[in-house]
């Protein structure tokens, strides 16, 4: 093994990482501060991806089509939250996880009667296509440096969003104290349309990034959402710091494992066994990471202490 | 008075209804496949090929049912079908994994099985049975035509990735049955896995002269943008599955020129295909797959059946299947002792039809290739 390997698969990780972020993101805001399961958040991210590839099938504009997979992502949500999720909010989470778990099969058959069931095309613009040199003879793809890039900006943009404006007071406030913040005058229900809207446009940027690389097709957002609900529940429920923490930590952990059980095994058996044995551990890897957590911290790296 | 006429009437009923099961060539069919969620392209096309097929057929009966690529839910179909549906014939399954686990307990309750996809190893060597027959091929051939192609390619140092199920073991062995060079790295990689970022590293840093991989449905689609976007030059070969009609269009010109094995392809220069073919497309507005075809031969090596015997005489009905004949898309047809295809297997490659990517045969890969597994079979 050569450090340029390593170096990229580092990178990799970053990059997986950070796409898990903008998953994750917006589901602990959702859970953390309305208290709301939604399993539904997988199917903003294949929205995000659907709308991005029409868009594009339409005008061939790959930035267009990014904008409007944020943005139909975001109407379709607030639509969601309106119509469906308001009255969820005083129910248990059992009638939360039924609801939302059903706004999964309405999607995913809603988008499979509009676009049929084949995967659909959607494609790298060419500024960003092939790969560039970071460092001497090492080579990464200028797309997945561009999704890093993306990652590193929405990260920002919730830290200052959350830690110095208004709203993420009133966000703050809403995850300890939700009775009490709407007895100060703070329109509740707005908030919570706000919120969830953000949530789902963030699931859509993701859909569309990662839909540009790997396929653009129905039930696309279910396996990354439960990567998304190990992150949350790692980094903390209703942590922005937690989720990207946890993101970054579960994108390097299941990428290096992926790569590096294998290679380790291959010292003491066979390159065949050492092959499906590893990718077998490598898959596992993560959710002993999320035990080894809950162990030492139930509440996860940065949740609230329960009372 | 009335309450007679109710008995005769009902008597009347009864007789008639009997009269219908008395006819031996109405045939039940009971389809278990994916329809919906990732690999439901694969599922569909199937479906659609085989429902072409029996179309004009006024005694065959099909139940159709989607697995959702779940084991457990093909199991609870397959059960329903056979208890309540009382179907003759089970069909359709696309993946191994469920493949096994539906199939062995199906013929074993006196169902016949035609596989319109799935091969697995283990159902044509030890586990083979008199009640199941496939009419796509043994999960190894198109594998093992690669790894003959990559010979005579010039290939030297291959690098090998497939996912991690039996299909996929299948593949990775059937290559490396007939490849004769050396292996720069073998990976198997997760089952639906879209992200091969870790993979295709490790193909940069291992120095080989080709890449073989196989990753049906969606995972091929981003395995070849992310191959293509990576900046790695060395030539690509693998089997149809990841350049079939369905996804060529998700795949775009990143596909354009890879030379890929299939028993079947849409150019293929026989009547029953150029039928096929031209009825696919005017009924349902897209080109067909070779999912598709295999659906369709599926169907018509069952009306070949019916015509011949009665599924209720099981003996016949199994002689007439295993007589294959009827016109198979792939022209040469018949079936190996353990009810696996002897076919041709040709070499294709993605060209560019106007504006649709499609494929065209540039050589016969393998000439009446039948399977490895024969001799482990012992029916």
């Amino acid at each position: 093994m050569t450090a340029e390997l390593l170096i990229e698969q580092l990178l990799n990780g970053l990059q997986f990482g950070f796409m898990l972020f903008l998953m994750s993101a917006g589901l602990t805001l959702i859970f953390g501060v309305m208290g709301l399961i939604n399993l539904a958040h997988g199917s903003f991210y294949m929205i995000g991806a659907f709308s991005a590839a029409a868009t594009f099938a339409f005008f061939n504009s790959f930035w267009l089509s990014l904008f409007a997979s944020f943005s139909s992502a975001a109407v379709v949500g607030v639509i969601v939250e309106k119509t469906i999720i308001r009255k969820l909010y005083n129910r248990d989470h059992l009638d939360q996880v039924l609801v939302t778990f059903a706004l999964i099969l309405f999607f995913s058959e809603l988008i499979r009667w509009i676009f049929g069931a084949f995967p659909l095309y959607l494609d790298v613009p060419k500024i960003l296509n092939g790969s560039i040199e970071i460092f001497d003879g090492i080579y990464y793809s200028k797309y997945r440096l561009f999704i890093i890039f993306v990652g590193l900006i929405i990260a920002t943009f919730l830290f200052f969003l959350i830690g110095k404006t208004n709203l993420g007071i009133q966000i703050r406030a809403g995850q300890y104290d939700r009775e009490m913040i709407s007895a100060l005058g703070v329109n509740i229900s707005k908030l919570y349309t706000l919120l969830f809207g953000i949530g789902a446009a963030l699931a859509g940027l993701a859909g569309a990034l990662i839909g540009t690389i790997q396929s653009v097709e129905v039930g696309m957002g279910e396996p990354i959402l439960i990567l998304a609900f190990v992150i949350i529940v790692i980094g903390g429920i209703g942590s922005i710091k937690g989720a990207l923490i946890a993101s970054l930590l579960v994108g390097l952990v299941d990428t290096l494992g992926r790569f590096l059980i294998p290679w380790v095994l291959q010292t003491i058996t066979n390159p065949s066994d050492a092959m499906s044995i590893g990718s077998a551990i490598g898959s596992m890897l993560i959710y002993i990471l999320m035990a080894i957590i809950l162990i030492l911290r139930p509440t996860g790296l940065y949740g609230k202490i329960l009372s | 008075m009335l309450k007679i006429i109710n008995l005769i009437l009902s008597i009347g009923l009864l007789l008639a209804s009997s009269l219908v099961f008395a006819d031996g060539h109405k045939l039940k069919v009971g389809m278990i496949t994916t329809l919906s969620g990732g690999g439901s392209g694969l599922g569909i096309d199937v479906r659609d090929g085989f429902m072409l097929a029996v179309k004009d057929s006024k005694d065959i009966e099909v139940v159709i049912e989607d697995d959702q690529r779940k084991p457990d839910i093909a199991v609870q179909l397959a059960d329903k079908m056979i208890q309540s549906e009382k179907v003759d014939v089970l069909t359709g399954i696309i993946w191994s994994n469920l493949a096994m686990a539906v199939v062995p307990a199906a013929v074993s309750q006196g169902k016949f099985y035609l596989s319109p996809n799935a091969g697995p190893s283990a159902l044509a060597g030890k586990g083979c049975h008199e009640n199941y027959f496939n009419v796509a091929w043994q999960n190894d051939n198109l594998h093992e035509a690669a790894g003959g192609h990559a010979n005579s390619a010039g290939f030297k140092n291959t690098f090998i990735l497939a996912p991690n199920y039996p299909a996929g073991k299948d593949a990775l062995t059937g290559f490396k049955r007939y490849f004769k060079g050396s292996l720069a790295g073998e990976i198997y990689t997760k089952l639906g896995q879209t992200d091969y970022a870790v993979e295709i590293a490790q193909i940069r840093a291992s120095k080989a002269d080709s890449v073989f991989f196989f990753l049906p449905g969606g995972m091929g689609i981003g395995f070849m943008k992310q191959y293509a976007q990576s900046g790695i030059e060395i030539p690509v070969v693998g089997p149809a599955f990841s350049f079939d009609q369905g996804i060529l269009k998700a795949v775009g010109e990143a596909a354009l020129g890879v030379k890929n094995t299939s028993q079947w392809s849409k150019d293929l220069d026989n009547k029953a295909n150029k039928k096929f073919v031209s009825d696919f497309q005017n009924e349902y507005g897209r080109l067909p797959s070779l999912y598709a075809s295999q659906g369709y031969d599926t169907g018509k090596l069952l009306m070949s059946a019916m015509e011949k015997a009665s599924v209720k005489d099981m003996g016949s009905f199994r002689e007439a299947l295993r007589s294959a004949d009827f016109d198979s898309t792939r022209g040469q047809f018949s079936f190996s002792s353990n009810h696996h295809p002897i076919q041709d297997i040709y070499v294709r490659e993605v060209i560019k039809e106007g504006d649709i990517l499609t494929n065209k045969i540039v050589s016969v890969g393998l000439k009446d290739h039948s399977n490895a597994y024969v001799s482990q079979c012992s029916m």
